[in-house]
């Protein structure tokens, strides 16, 4: 009962603020990034709820706005990694032998580096944009998922019910598909939950040293960034982008518990 | 680890050598005519075959060269070994500081477990895994900088004392990144602790719970303080590289952005196998100091 309280409590927040970001041309009617020189840096005003920036742009809109990059991209960037990483998860772990020590030295270079370091390099090759982001989160990010579901396979093969499988004569793939995949994948879908979150934070930080969605396109971290310069005067600049991402961060951190607690059952 | 070692010196290798264009345009700019481009190739080496290239890069790794700069000439190591102070004060001071931060938390939690306070320290993580690394750095410089200004806000400042009161901000940042992972595992992993037999023992005994939690939960908790900072070590020392730009620290973190902006191959190649070298490092000590806390624990 109360795990499904918090599940739906996390969907709830996070839907509104997709259904906000779907339908920000109805909620304002500003555009988030053309400039308006004379309607620079106000405060909030009954027509620009949250006042504008440096360029006259409504703050309001382009936090709307932001979430379409930065809820998009972050999603977007886990899918590929979650495919990949559980594929080789299984694999490697289904395999066992050569393939999993050749697997596990490749995902053990990975995790000795730094993300972001990766990351920024990543990008210096592939140029700032979206694409490189999602190149970067899915060469670091497979690792996880893959560590993850080889784990939890290494255990499912000595079941019963992969052992009867097998012994049916079931070709591999089969077992891995219909046996295997369902028993192991729980594990890694609540992990997804925090690792959306960990994207959204590689978006806002890559587009906050300016490697990120190239301006002027409406997004957190650059948001921020332009903000700090102001953070004496319009401290809520640089102050509210960032909690969009706590937001963000919150809900999916509840879904994720949620989830927990109802596959745990 | 040398499996790994040799995994990283090969991606390294290929992340640079994957970059579309010639680095000699970039470098020569307006003045690049195809000559003058095959000369600089030729002086830079960037003509030869890649198998020689990577082991001409090995060869000079292993004499402790990692280069020169394309822009300025400079050796990679000494420029990465002059920003050395900076960021080996901001992952000292991080640590410390989150360790400071997580464990009376954590004590505080788990001494009591369901009530208000651990419910309390429960939602910390929830709220603070989601905040973005830059972010908390510019809140911090809103509230301990401007508002309160306690501290400064940018730089490193010259004397010892001085460059501590500049490195408190950026730790503290750092700080406030890494110890929700370590209040989660920390709460978990004493939780554990005060069930176990040693602890009921100790109760039956008729000590006090403040000798308890000295003697045997403490220490119990700093070990599994330090697994947790081995394991999320990589994350740690990426938070660093963003956290610097943040406070204009010229750190390694630094020089990597700048080197970016110049195309200044060798720097990046070098300063992201330095950062790999140090988490493969860190964790091999934090292996170790495990082994030396915990009796338990047996090197091979």
């Amino acid at each position: 009962m109360k795990s499904s309280k918090t599940l739906y409590v996390g969907v709830g927040l996070l839907s509104a603020l997709v259904l906000a970001a779907i339908f920000a041309p109805l909620i304002t009617s500003f555009d988030p990034n053309e400039p308006d020189y004379v309607n620079t840096l106000l405060g909030p005003t009954s027509q620009h709820w949250l006042g504008t920036d440096p360029l006259g742009r409504d703050v309001f809109t382009r936090l709307i706005y932001g979430a379409r990059i930065d809820l998009a991209i972050g999603l977007l960037a886990v899918v590929l990694p979650f495919i990949i990483g559980v594929s080789l998860g299984l694999l490697t772990g289904w395999r066992g032998g050569k393939t999993d020590s050749i697997i596990m030295r490749v995902v053990d270079t990975f995790i000795a580096f730094p993300f972001y370091v990766l990351a920024i390099a990543l990008v210096f090759i592939f140029g700032p944009g979206i694409k490189s982001i999602i190149i970067a989160i899915t060469l670091v990010g497979w690792v996880a998922y893959c560590r993850i579901v080889r784990a939890n396979v290494l255990v499912a093969k000595e079941q019963d019910y992969i052992h009867a499988a097998r012994l049916t004569g079931l070709p591999s793939s089969r077992i891995l598909r219909r046996h295997m995949l369902p028993n192991v994948i729980s594990q890694s879908i609540v992990f997804a939950m925090s690792d959306i979150v960990l994207s959204i934070l590689a978006i806002v930080s890559l587009g906050y040293l300016g490697l990120g969605v190239p301006v002027p396109t409406a997004e957190w971290g650059s948001m921020i960034q332009e903000g700090q310069g102001y953070i004496s005067e319009q401290w809520w600049l640089a102050t509210l982008p960032g909690l969009m991402v706590v937001y963000v961060g919150f809900s999916l951190s509840l879904i994720g518990d949620g989830l927990v607690a109802r596959l745990e059952r | 680890m040398l499996p790994v070692l040799f995994g990283i010196s090969i991606a390294v290798f290929a992340i640079v050598h994957l970059i579309p264009g010639d680095p000699a345009d970039v470098l020569l700019g307006q003045n690049a005519t195809d000559a003058r481009v095959k000369i600089l190739n030729k002086k830079l080496g960037i003509d030869r075959p890649l198998l020689v290239q990577y082991f001409a890069f090995i060869w000079d790794l292993l004499h402790g060269s990692l280069g020169t700069s394309f822009y300025n000439r400079e050796s990679v190591t000494s420029l990465i070994l002059g920003r050395l102070p900076e960021t080996g004060m901001l992952l000292f001071g991080g640590v410390l500081l989150s360790i400071l931060i997580a464990l009376p938390l954590s004590i505080l939690a788990a001494s009591k477990r369901g009530a208000f306070r651990d419910q309390l320290v429960r939602a910390i993580p929830i709220v603070g895994l989601g905040m973005p690394q830059v972010w908390v750095g510019v809140m911090l410089i809103l509230l301990l900088g401007l508002r309160f200004p306690l501290f400064p806000v940018s730089g490193f400042g010259e004397t010892f004392p001085e460059r501590i009161h500049s490195i408190f901000l950026p730790s503290l940042t750092i700080a406030i990144l890494l110890s929700p992972i370590l209040i989660r595992s920390l709460r978990a992993s004493m939780l554990e602790i005060l069930d176990s037999d040693y602890v009921l023992t100790a109760r039956a005994k008729g000590i006090s719970t403040a000798r308890i939690t000295r003697v045997h939960v403490l220490r119990n908790a700093i070990i599994a303080s330090v697994t947790v900072l081995g394991i999320n070590i990589a994350y740690l020392v990426g938070s660093m590289v963003v956290v610097e730009r943040v406070f204009a620290i010229s750190g390694t973190g630094s020089l990597m952005i700048d080197s970016i902006a110049r195309r200044d191959y060798p720097i990046v190649q070098g300063v992201t196998l330095y950062f790999a070298f140090i988490v493969v490092l860190v964790s091999l000590i934090t292996d170790l100091i495990h082994a030396a806390l915990d009796p338990r624990v047996v090197m091979k």
